[in-house]
């Protein structure tokens, strides 16, 4: 019988333990919240700003969010690189604040309500293996290239191999910036497919006789392969702005139309496409848009 | 009175522990019970989502038109959702390398369970299982950086990932469950079989192909069946030396697996596209349900008639 009290008594005080960290708890969490109002008038915000798509953003919303967070310490911001399609995807569902696109919306997703802004303006380079002589190729060259209507580099001015066509696989922005720009939609011959920037650049830079394509912020300062010029532009921060390099596409933020980010969201939005952040845009090897 | 007190007291205390006890056994009982239905609550629930998920876009595309067309171009302005090239890819990857590694993986069974000393076996046997341990991307990393430019140089191809590739790494991939259910296959034939055959005046080869083996027959094509499901849903190894692009398989073309057509879209899949991976994902379903019940047939006439 003592036994039996006692393990009530026990269990009582288990129970008013978790109730009394339970209220505890809820009491630290008024107080923070207050103290976190109060802040919040001194000029700092908290909260976490989700961000979800592109991988090729990658780099880019790493630098704004590092820089962000630093001067904002009570907010997070997440980064999920699921793709172009998940995250236009995420803003409609409402799983994420802002989604990343590396293409510019379609009509049919506007007409859902999708908003675009673009934040930055990214270069497709055109990267061929160190040991190829080619230096410059047309943009109907690099379709022919594409296509598989060019087969021989010999065609082109390079050494008499046959042409192996490096690209991404279907529905990446990459990829979707690359042939709707060249104008060779759904008829390259791809030797390889790969599923990230980083696998194309490594197989061009291991074959004598490859081509492929990659973002200039991703080969900018790679030395394992060689990026070629177009009609004689090679791409640089200048020739992307001024519209002389033409394979180029943009960084866009998306939102949903009658959505109000949360305040450290929108804090974060006007950050990201204002000038302050150029430099940050420019460090991460994009060409930053506004003025 | 107090020796009474003490009595009841001492009996209400047996009483009460006997009821914690059922308690307790009842209680205990749950959990394994729940434990269970958590098992087949997943297995359940990943069905019907695959079918459910699966089934809208074979509908809008029309089972015959998803089923054998030819071209696969999911994000082609009037998009094509073929998935021949898919299934034929995997149809011959899963045969080639059934072809070249069952006779290797048999002989190494039969290498271990009748030919090698006891400790020479033990010394192979670890390194058998590790290499079953081993993670596929592991196995497409040494593809992709030996194998593959190795393809290149022998055959001299502008590039080396293809078909051929994933073949051999399948190959090797798919060793450990053959070795393995098979060994254990050779070493449960009685040796009376064996002494018998050796009496009658058979080599010891002759015994290993005419008696040895037939009798472990179902054994062994169940760890063959095994080897299989193992080279039909593997992606990650594959999807690194195979090429992925979605051509119809020839031997060094590079080719798409039922299994990296979905990891390959996936992340930027949209519409109609990711409703048609899901499409690929239920047939891709299917096959390992048709080989797991196979796998299940073979064993059980294994238990039945291997005696």
């Amino acid at each position: 019988m003592k036994k039996l009290i006692s393990l009530v008594l026990a269990l009582t005080c288990a129970a008013a333990l978790l109730v009394g960290c339970g209220s505890d708890s809820s009491s630290a969490a008024g107080g923070s919240s207050a103290a976190g109002g109060s802040s919040a008038a001194a000029g700092s915000l908290s909260g976490t700003v989700g961000t979800n798509g592109s991988t090729s953003m990658e780099s880019v919303i790493g630098g704004l969010s590092e820089a962000f967070m630093s001067e904002n310490s009570g907010v997070t911001v997440s980064y999920d690189p699921t793709g172009s399609g998940t995250g236009i995807q995420a803003v409609l569902d409402g799983t994420t604040d802002i989604g990343l696109s590396s293409r510019a919306l379609k009509d049919e997703e506007k007409s859902e309500g999708l908003v675009e802004t673009t934040v930055a303006l990214d270069g497709i380079a055109i990267i061929v293996n160190k040991d190829n002589p080619v230096e410059n190729l047309s943009l109907e060259q690099i379709a022919g290239l594409a296509t598989g209507e060019i087969t021989n580099w010999s065609e082109v001015g390079g050494s008499d191999a046959e042409v192996v066509m490096e690209g991404r696989e279907a529905g990446s922005g990459t990829r979707d910036g690359f042939e709707s720009i060249v104008g060779v939609e759904d008829a390259c011959k791809y030797a390889n497919e790969s599923t990230s920037t980083g696998a194309v650049i490594a197989n061009v830079s291991s074959n004598a006789n490859a081509i492929g394509y990659a973002s200039l912020s991703a080969v900018e300062n790679d030395d394992t392969v060689k990026i070629v010029t177009v009609d004689g532009v090679a791409p640089s921060e200048e020739t992307v702005l001024d519209g002389s390099y033409q394979i180029q596409r943009p960084f866009v933020f998306v939102t949903k139309e009658g959505v109000t980010l949360s305040e450290a969201a929108q804090a974060f939005f006007d950050f990201a496409t204002s000038a302050d952040a150029n430099e940050i845009i420019r460090g991460a090897g994009a060409v930053p848009v506004a003025e | 009175m107090k020796a009474k007190q003490n009595e009841k007291n001492t009996s209400r205390w047996r009483q009460l522990r006997r009821s914690l006890r059922a308690a307790s056994e009842r209680v205990m009982n749950l959990l394994f019970f729940l434990c269970g239905i958590l098992a087949i609550g997943c297995v359940a629930l990943i069905s019907v989502y695959m079918v459910i998920s699966g089934l809208p876009a074979i509908r809008e595309i029309g089972l015959t038109d998803f089923l054998f067309g030819q071209v696969w171009a999911s994000t082609a302005k009037e998009p094509q959702f073929g998935i021949l090239p898919f299934i034929l890819t995997s149809v011959w990857g899963t045969v080639g390398a059934t072809v070249i590694g069952v006779p290797i993986g048999l002989m190494t069974a039969v290498f271990l369970s009748k030919i090698a000393s006891r400790r020479l076996a033990d010394k192979i046997r670890p390194a058998i299982d590790l290499l079953a341990g081993i993670p596929s991307v592991v196995y497409g990393l040494i593809g992709v950086s030996v194998l593959v430019p190795a393809i290149a140089a022998f055959f001299d191809l502008p590039k080396g990932t293809s078909l051929f590739a994933a073949i051999l790494v399948l190959s090797v991939m798919i060793l450990p469950s053959i070795i393995s259910v098979s060994e254990t296959a050779l070493t449960a034939v009685p040796p009376e079989y064996e002494e018998a055959s050796l009496a009658l005046g058979a080599t010891r080869i002759e015994t290993i192909f005419k008696v040895s083996i037939p009798a472990a027959k179902s054994g062994i094509a169940a760890g063959v069946v095994l080897g299989i499901g193992r080279a039909v849903g593997e992606a990650m190894a594959v999807m690194m030396v195979a090429g992925n692009v979605a051509n119809m398989p020839t031997l060094f073309g590079s080719v798409t697996f039922l299994t990296t057509a979905i990891s390959k879209e996936m992340s930027y899949s949209s519409g109609l596209q990711r409703q048609a991976l899901f499409s690929i994902a239920l047939i891709l379903f299917l096959f390992i349900m048709l080989i797991n019940i196979l796998l299940n047939v073979l064993l059980k006439k294994n238990t039945k008639g291997g005696r």
